[in-house]
């Protein structure tokens, strides 16, 4: 009973076709980037300026590359404490069904975020990339190795970013109510991922704490191979660390997955 | 949803607050009775203050002064905006989620009763979670007063509970505002998030790092600036940057009641707007 590959292409695109229906909430969402991105970029530009206009490798255009492209991926890769579908359905027994279903109900749900993610570049990342070059200034490569890897990275980004909330999610298959789990995982994924400051000027032990978890593979990773920070072979390190998170946090969903379907109970009929 | 005071608890003859009384303390009861629950909640809340104090801490470690002032002043900062802050969020922070009371028909029970539908809305929740960003908070701005060595002059003790309790009445006026806009938003409800948690996350920054068309809007337009960073120059006797001299944090009653005029215009304005959800 193996589904081909195109029943979950179609779910791509009517993942990419829903989110085109939020207007409205894209241009809120962009305005709302866009603030906190210049502020971001006052108190960076500020910490390498105190800094003798060098910080951890970053000077001023590098830190405003990083603060931009960060701000443009924040809609694709979901940080924070967002509300999932999943988490909803296993609390209201609608999950009962998308078991019935003869697709995967994991691949399902990140064929859906992967064409929800590829939209949001479209209202919120480029434009955000864009005010920040226009206003500031950044600085990019000017070879397209970093922008194909870079393009790679993403994707391998918003799936480890989904992959990680599909497990807190199905958190719920044991406990009734998951607001406290996620939004612990918001609070920590946010911070250790390199949204305020970069990991790169982390002290050591907290980021080696950042890299011990799949959190950098979901920002600062993608960041660091678009903007050229990192070139050639490391950049394919650090693809190949992405990859690994894919495997680590997908596997584990898919244990989580199975051991919920066998306690799950739906009450009535 | 739990029960309301038992009966003997609750006087038939109350005066005005009696309701708002009851309902506040139904919540609190409520909160405490799924005990693991609510240890979880105070936990996130904690983590939230203390990332947010490691996003300053980090800064810090790589360099010793940020826009004119070093760790121990960073720490008065620090303490002032996001005890303002948190203290309004646990006051009103919950009026957020109106899209949410319009979608579900909420609000229009709100309108039924005889009472102000702000005030309704303000008192309908107490989360008692944000009483540990409140303490990460109060903590950093304790350990900023002790390491500048303040003079506690006349001035400084003045200038302290003025900064709690106006710059409380900012940020709660800055989520008034927000919910007003929400009955003209509903689905775009993310953008007011620029101006009460962008301008909650300015607060807790030196002012004077910003572009000057920044600094007018944080000083002037959403006076952020008037919550932390004015209270700590006048509290520590430091210059302010151009734009921004320090005696203006004398006027900070009157940035706290710009704020609440344009808050309840626009609450007015909004409810004014709004038809019902419908249902």
């Amino acid at each position: 009973m193996r589904p081909d590959l195109s029943a979950y292409w179609q779910l791509t695109r009517a993942g990419f076709r829903k989110q085109a229906n939020y207007r409205l909430a894209m241009l809120a969402g962009l305005t709302t980037n866009v603030v906190f991105g210049f502020i971001r970029a006052a108190i960076l530009f500020a910490a390498v300026a105190a800094a003798g206009g060098e910080l951890s490798g970053y000077d001023q255009d590098g830190i405003s590359a990083y603060v931009w492209l960060s701000q443009g991926l924040l809609g694709a890769v979901e940080l924070g404490f967002a509300p999932s579908e999943i988490g909803d359905r296993i609390k209201n027994g609608d999950i009962a069904i998308d078991f019935t279903r003869p697709v995967d109900v994991q691949a399902t749900y990140l064929a859906a975020d992967l064409g929800r993610a590829a939209y949001t570049f479209i209202p919120r990342g480029l434009p955000s990339v864009l005010v920040g070059a226009l206003t500031v200034g950044l600085t990019m490569p000017e070879t397209a190795l970093p922008y194909l890897l870079g393009v790679v990275s993403i994707v391998l980004a918003v799936t480890v970013s989904f992959l990680c909330r599909y497990a807190v999610n199905v958190l719920g298959f044991w406990l009734v109510e998951t607001r406290g789990v996620r939004s612990l995982y918001g609070v920590t994924a946010t911070f250790l991922a390199g949204l305020y400051v970069p990991v790169h000027i982390f002290p050591g032990w907290l980021s080696a704490l950042a890299h011990a978890t799949p959190f950098p593979s979901i920002l600062q990773s993608p960041i660091d191979v678009l903007s050229g920070r990192v070139t050639g072979w490391d950049s394919v390190q650090l693809l190949v660390i992405q990859a690994f998170w894919v495997l680590v946090i997908g596997a584990l969903g898919r244990v989580l997955t199975t051991a919920g379907r066998r306690k799950l109970e739906v009450q009535g009929g | 949803m739990a029960d309301l005071a038992p009966r003997t608890r609750r006087p038939l003859h109350g005066t005005w607050h009696t309701p708002y009384a009851a309902v506040i303390g139904s919540r609190i009861r409520a909160q405490r009775s799924y005990r693991a629950s609510f240890l979880l909640d105070l936990f996130g809340s904690l983590l939230v203050g203390l990332t947010e104090f490691a996003e300053v801490w980090v800064i810090f470690h790589n360099v010793q002064v940020l826009g004119g002032l070093d760790f121990n002043a960073i720490l008065l900062v620090f303490g002032l905006s996001n005890l303002a802050f948190s203290l309004a969020d646990l006051l009103v922070g919950h009026i957020d989620g109106l899209p949410t009371f319009v979608r579900m028909g909420t609000l229009d029970a709100f309108y039924l009763r005889p009472q102000p539908v702000l005030a309704q809305l303000m008192t309908c929740e107490f989360s008692l979670r944000r009483l540990s960003r409140i303490g990460v908070a109060a903590t950093a701005l304790v350990a900023g007063l002790v390491r500048c060595d303040v003079d506690w002059s006349l001035a400084t003790r003045a200038m302290l509970p003025m900064a709690i309790v106006f710059g409380t009445a900012i940020f709660a006026g800055l989520f008034v505002c927000a919910a007003s806009l929400q009955f003209f938003l509903i689905n775009g409800a993310e953008l007011t998030n620029s101006f009460t948690y962008g301008g909650s996350y300015a607060s807790s920054q030196p002012a004077s790092i910003f572009p000057t068309p920044l600094k007018m809007i944080f000083g002037y337009l959403v006076p952020v600036a008037f919550t932390a960073y004015l209270p700590t120059l006048a509290i520590l006797d430091l210059p302010g940057p151009a734009g921004l001299p320090t005696w203006l944090a004398w006027l900070l009653p009157l940035a706290a009641a710009w704020v609440w005029a344009l808050a309840l215009t626009l609450w007015r304005w909004g409810t004014r707007h709004y038809q019902g959800g419908g249902g």
